[in-house]
């Protein structure tokens, strides 16, 4: 078991001492009347360009991301580089349909995509299933940050048994609820700024100084197991590891700006062309997120998951102890003190955007639509700031209580129950033609199939299609949005003849979607 | 009020947005990509072919963001 790391222990918790001061400090930035829900929960919609880059990146790179996709790579090799085409993929879809969602929104003063949807469909049902699909596929999100988290405090040899091992992570997680509740949006925004700024250091010294030390890209990519170095070659009748790594580019990629969390941050944007400006510059978190998978090379090209005094962090956590132990093993502690505290504060900014997103969803489309009709604005700002220390709460039991691969079980499923909701939400915003029975019933189909072959897979996300004689192994969530979008266009027709020529409902304009 | 023959600019299209089609075609077929040869700076084909798309892709990105946002339309 590893010695404590005074030195990396000390620059990690200066730094969170300052984030935490930032995180109270940030009420008063922009400053807003925070007993509105859009100002506590959507920051105002005032972020600008600049700001929105940050948020963003700050939402969809998270800690989780951070130490998952290098611990693939480690693991699985090139497979893991399906990252790659997934965020070439995300950019034009954010930069097509999500400026007319914003524009749409901002127009009605909607704070959630159910909001949206209830408002276009007019179905408050089909508004319960998105916002149900959208809370159940944050919470676990929210818990695998705090296994990020888990990784690095024990990686500084932070080490306790039973309850008392928890505790960093309790009191990390009690300043995150308590400046969430406090000062909303803001909050996480302005943290944002300080974690992505600590990433880049941390990434760009590990890609430029590692390779250095092993002499070379060339030395590290020979080190790498020849099996792992490119995709298997599929064999017969199968579309084998190819169709794995272009399903899970496009499901994946279909699926993110579905989440509650990167919808708050697009909706806090200031203008639809922020958005847009956004889509242009947000690959640069792209090619860090690249290189970090590379990282996962070094750490193999190190041999880091041989070494002894790291045998107790590997046991423990897996591959995930990957990025932690080649950082321990190639920077001076204090570095390793600024990386780690890049990845644990990378954990509570996204906790933080997933709790508020969750909360927002539960004051708005089921308190609001199914109890209280007709809150106050301070009531539902209220509301919602309780729901959001809920929300926490319950993924920092869970984690603490439940295996953490339970939580990496339900946030895989997670991806294949938010990408339901693209029939209403991403192509809601452009057309109303779909009857709203016949979304809801695709978006039954494909959440009960899309369960279902999670666990036929054994809890994996890629299940194997056969087809006349073919395999396709591929990303559920990519199979079953397909169904769900087919079930949705075949039943349109039949349901709108059944509703006998009433007109739907619609509270929006096509104006509203544009500038 | 802007009647029917304001439609068709309303609709947000832009021929513009095709460029998008180019780095979607450019990574969706694994089997053009898949292979170590040759390689760059110590890096297998692999990896910096798809390092050099999420470039291009912005670039492309870049291109659509000032076309679109210069073209005389309502919006």
């Amino acid at each position: 078991m590893q010695e404590l790391n005074w030195t990396a222990l000390i620059v990690f918790v200066v730094l969170f001492a300052f984030i935490t001061w930032l995180g109270f400090a940030a009420a008063h930035w922009r400053k807003g009347d925070l007993d509105q829900l859009h100002e506590w929960g959507l920051g105002g919609r005032r972020f600008g360009t600049l700001i929105t880059w940050f948020l963003v990146g700050g939402d969809l790179y998270t800690a989780y991301t951070f130490v998952a996709v290098p611990a693939l790579a480690f693991g699985a090799g090139a497979i893991a580089f399906f990252a790659v085409p997934y965020t070439i993929i995300i950019y034009p879809i954010l930069f097509l349909a999500f400026p007319r969602l914003w524009h749409v929104c901002h127009k009605h003063n909607y704070i959630t995509a159910a909001d949206f949807v209830r408002g276009r469909f007019g179905n408050r049902w089909l508004a319960l299933a998105i916002t149900i699909a959208g809370i159940v596929a944050t919470m676990p999100y929210i818990a695998l940050q705090l296994v990020g988290l888990q990784v690095v405090i024990g990686g500084m040899g932070v080490w306790g048994t039973g309850y008392a091992g928890d505790l960093p992570l309790v009191i990390a997680f009690i300043i995150l609820a308590a400046f969430t509740y406090s000062s909303g949006l803001r909050a996480p925004a302005s943290i944002a700024i300080v974690k992505d700024i600590l990433i880049y250091i941390a990434a760009f010294a590990a890609v430029i100084v590692v390779p250095i030390q092993m002499g070379g890209f060339g030395k590290i990519f020979a080190a790498v197991p020849a099996q792992k170095l490119l995709l298997a070659l599929p064999g017969a009748n199968t579309t084998g590891s190819y169709g794995v790594y272009v399903t899970l580019a496009i499901g994946s990629a279909l699926a993110l700006f579905l989440y509650p969390h990167s919808i708050t941050g697009i909706l806090s944007a200031s203008s639809g062309h922020a958005i847009r400006r956004n889509a242009a510059m947000l690959p640069g978190y792209s090619f860090m997120l690249g290189l970090l998978a590379l990282v996962g090379f070094f750490a193999l090209a190190a041999g880091v998951g041989g070494l002894p005094e790291f045998a107790g962090g590997f046991k423990q956590f897996g591959n995930n102890f990957a990025v932690p132990a080649l950082y321990l093993h190639n920077f001076p502690s204090w570095f390793v003190g600024i990386a780690f505290a890049a990845i644990g504060i990378g954990a509570l900014v996204p906790a933080a955007i997933m709790s508020i997103a969750a909360a927002n969803l539960y004051t708005r489309n089921i308190h609001r639509e199914f109890i209280n009709s007709n809150p106050t604005d301070r009531q539902e700002a209220q509301m919602a700031k309780w729901v959001s220390l809920i929300v926490k709460f319950g993924a920092l039991v869970f984690i603490v209580f439940v295996p953490s691969q339970y939580a990496i079980y339900l946030q895989l499923l997670g991806g294949i129950l938010i990408i339901q909701t693209l029939p209403s939400v991403m192509l809601g915003v452009y057309t109303r033609w779909f009857n709203d029975w016949a979304l809801l019933v695709g978006w039954a189909v494909g959440t009960a199939l899309g369960s279902w072959m999670f666990v036929a897979a054994n809890l994996t996300p890629n299940y194997p299609l056969h087809f006349a004689g073919y395999t396709f192994p591929g990303y559920t969530a990519f199979y079953t949005v397909i169904l769900n979008l087919i079930i949705t266009v075949v039943l349109t027709p039949v349901f709108n003849a059944m509703a006998s020529g009433a007109a739907p409902s619609d509270a929006t304009a096509a104006a509203d979607y544009r500038a | 009020m802007n009647g029917g023959n304001g439609r068709g600019r309303n609709t947000g299209w832009s021929w513009w947005y095709l460029l998008f089609i180019i780095q979607l075609v450019a990574i969706v077929w694994p089997p053009f990509y898949n292979r170590a040869e040759p390689t760059f700076i110590g890096m297998p084909f692999f990896y910096w072919y798809q390092f050099l798309w999420v470039i291009l892709g912005a670039i492309l990105t870049a291109i659509v963001y000032f076309a679109v946002a210069h073209e005389p339309r309502s919006g």
